[in-house]
């Protein structure tokens, strides 16, 4: 699975806009997806890939878990999948 | 004290998805019980329920919406949208900071704790959607009712088993009474109807396999039921002053406790509520005309109510109709005061009495005019709603025909 182009269609989704509308550069801000539709997002991601991500919902800044952009959320999980490997 | 009017009216129920529906299913004595559907079904010895079957919630709420409404909820937004709709009042500056939402449910998200048990145990998953806990708590539709109408006001949910909604309504009516609302919403909702639900219940033996059959000789135990119906409690000169159409008047009610079993009815602690609310409501006994009964169709019960029924009101008891109307629409537990409340509007509106269907062989411990079978037209003043919940919990409102 491309992790890239599932990525921006779990986002995409949660936003409710359309793939082509989420690129590599948009932030969780830009989407519009608050703090509830980040838990959501991540829960997808995790189901998606079948990953743990380390990311603590009380302090979002303090996890291990880059989420400032869409290309960093990519490489969090790649780096996941990598350890799993 | 202020004097307090039903101004709204809304359930999903399964009579069904509109007061007209329900109305009309009472009218004719209609029932709603039928085979259960829904999975490992075939896993239950009770297969039977009166559960709400053509409805769609896809059609009705968006993907958003279904990750946080759990069945129950989505109940109580819709019977509160046709509720709302017809007290046509706008909740804005000191009337929302004032109207709150008091609901009743007993399970609460039962079916949303069953999915997520079902994934966690049976299908062995380590990992469960992010609003399980937001979804499945009891108050979660008191709370969206409340993000929805913007009531800022006393809002809570009430859970005694299956007097849930009447003690709630009761809530309801004792803040707008008093003056410390105009105006407040309220009700209940119940969806227990899922496989660990009913489950649960089998263990008591107390469910029929066949029929709700209240007060009947052969009646064989209760039946559950699922839905909601929601209200709007409204000042009485609040509502006069809108001109708005009011569907009748709540005039006291009484609740009791039993404080002797877990779950045999108590005839001392019945009769206690409902003298207690005819005093509330400063009415005499030969005022009442019907009483919509609590009459789950357990031996217990059905025979304890008519004791205390017979205690309360003397010979007048001879003289009054009482029905339970759960023959139709089964048990709806921490719902089912709410959707009976119709039947006491119906009552005291319309003077049509709603019967107590599948009503076979006269039962001498129950020796009452049961409206059987058939729906009657009768005037009626004053009429009463009771329920009885498991732990001996009990809350008995008063109706009266609109002022």
């Amino acid at each position: 699975m491309n992790v890239k182009t599932k990525v921006i269609e779990i986002l995409a989704e949660q936003a409710v806009l359309a793939v082509s509308d989420v690129t590599q550069e948009s932030t969780l801000e830009s989407l519009g997806i608050d703090s509830l539709g980040l838990v959501e997002s991540i829960f997808a991601i995790e189901e998606a890939f079948d990953i743990n991500i380390p990311f603590n919902a009380n302090d979002p800044n303090e996890s291990d878990f880059d989420i400032s952009n869409v290309a960093a959320i990519v490489r969090g999980i790649e780096k996941l999948l990598s350890e799993n490997a | 004290m202020k004097r307090v009017v039903i101004t709204g009216a809304g359930t999903i129920n399964p009579l069904g998805q509109s007061v007209h529906t329900t109305m009309q299913g009472m009218r004719e004595g209609r029932c709603g019980i039928g085979d259960l559907d829904f999975r490992d079904v075939d896993r239950l010895a009770i297969k039977i329920g009166g559960q709400i079957h053509d409805f769609e919630p896809e059609t009705v709420f968006n993907r958003q919406q279904l990750s946080l409404y759990d069945r129950f909820t989505q109940f109580t937004l819709i019977s509160a949208k046709e509720a709302l709709t017809q007290a046509g009042l706008i909740f804005a500056g000191e009337l929302s900071a004032k109207a709150g939402v008091v609901l009743g449910t007993a399970g609460g998200g039962v079916s949303t704790w069953d999915d997520n048990y079902r994934a966690v145990y049976e299908d062995g998953k380590n990992r469960v959607h992010p609003f399980v806990v937001p979804k499945l708590m009891n108050n979660a539709a008191a709370s969206h009712i409340s993000m929805e109408y913007n009531l800022k006001g006393p809002s809570f949910t009430v859970s005694t088993a299956c007097a849930s909604s009447n003690h709630a309504m009761a809530q309801a009516f004792e803040i707008v009474r008093s003056g410390m609302s105009p105006a407040m919403v309220t009700g209940g909702s119940e969806s227990m109807l899922c496989f660990g639900g009913v489950k649960a219940w089998e263990g008591l033996r107390v469910m029929s396999r066949d029929a709700c059959r209240p007060f009947s000789a052969n009646r064989n135990g209760m039946v559950q039921g699922e839905g909601a119906a929601v209200f709007v409690f409204e000042e009485f000169e609040h509502a006069r002053a809108r001109g708005v159409d009011i569907l009748a008047e709540v005039i006291g009610y009484a609740m009791s406790s039993d404080a002797s079993d877990i779950v045999m009815p108590s005839k001392q602690g019945a009769a206690r509520a409902i003298s207690g609310a005819l005093t509330d409501a400063g009415v005499n006994p030969e005022d009442v005309g019907y009483i919509n009964a609590h009459g789950t169709g357990t031996t217990a019960n059905d025979k304890t109510e008519c004791a205390a029924v017979a205690d309360v009101f003397g010979q007048h008891a001879d003289r009054l109709m009482i029905s339970s109307t759960k023959s139709m629409h089964g048990h709806l537990i921490g719902g089912t005061g709410a959707v009976e409340l119709l039947a006491c509007i119906l009552a005291v509106r319309d003077g049509i009495i709603a019967p107590t269907v599948g009503y076979e062989e006269p039962d001498p411990e129950c020796a009452l005019d049961v409206v059987p079978n058939e729906a009657r037209e009768v005037k009626v003043d004053v009429a009463l709603s009771n329920a009885f919940a498991f732990g001996g919990l009990n809350a008995v409102l008063v109706l009266k025909s609109a002022p």
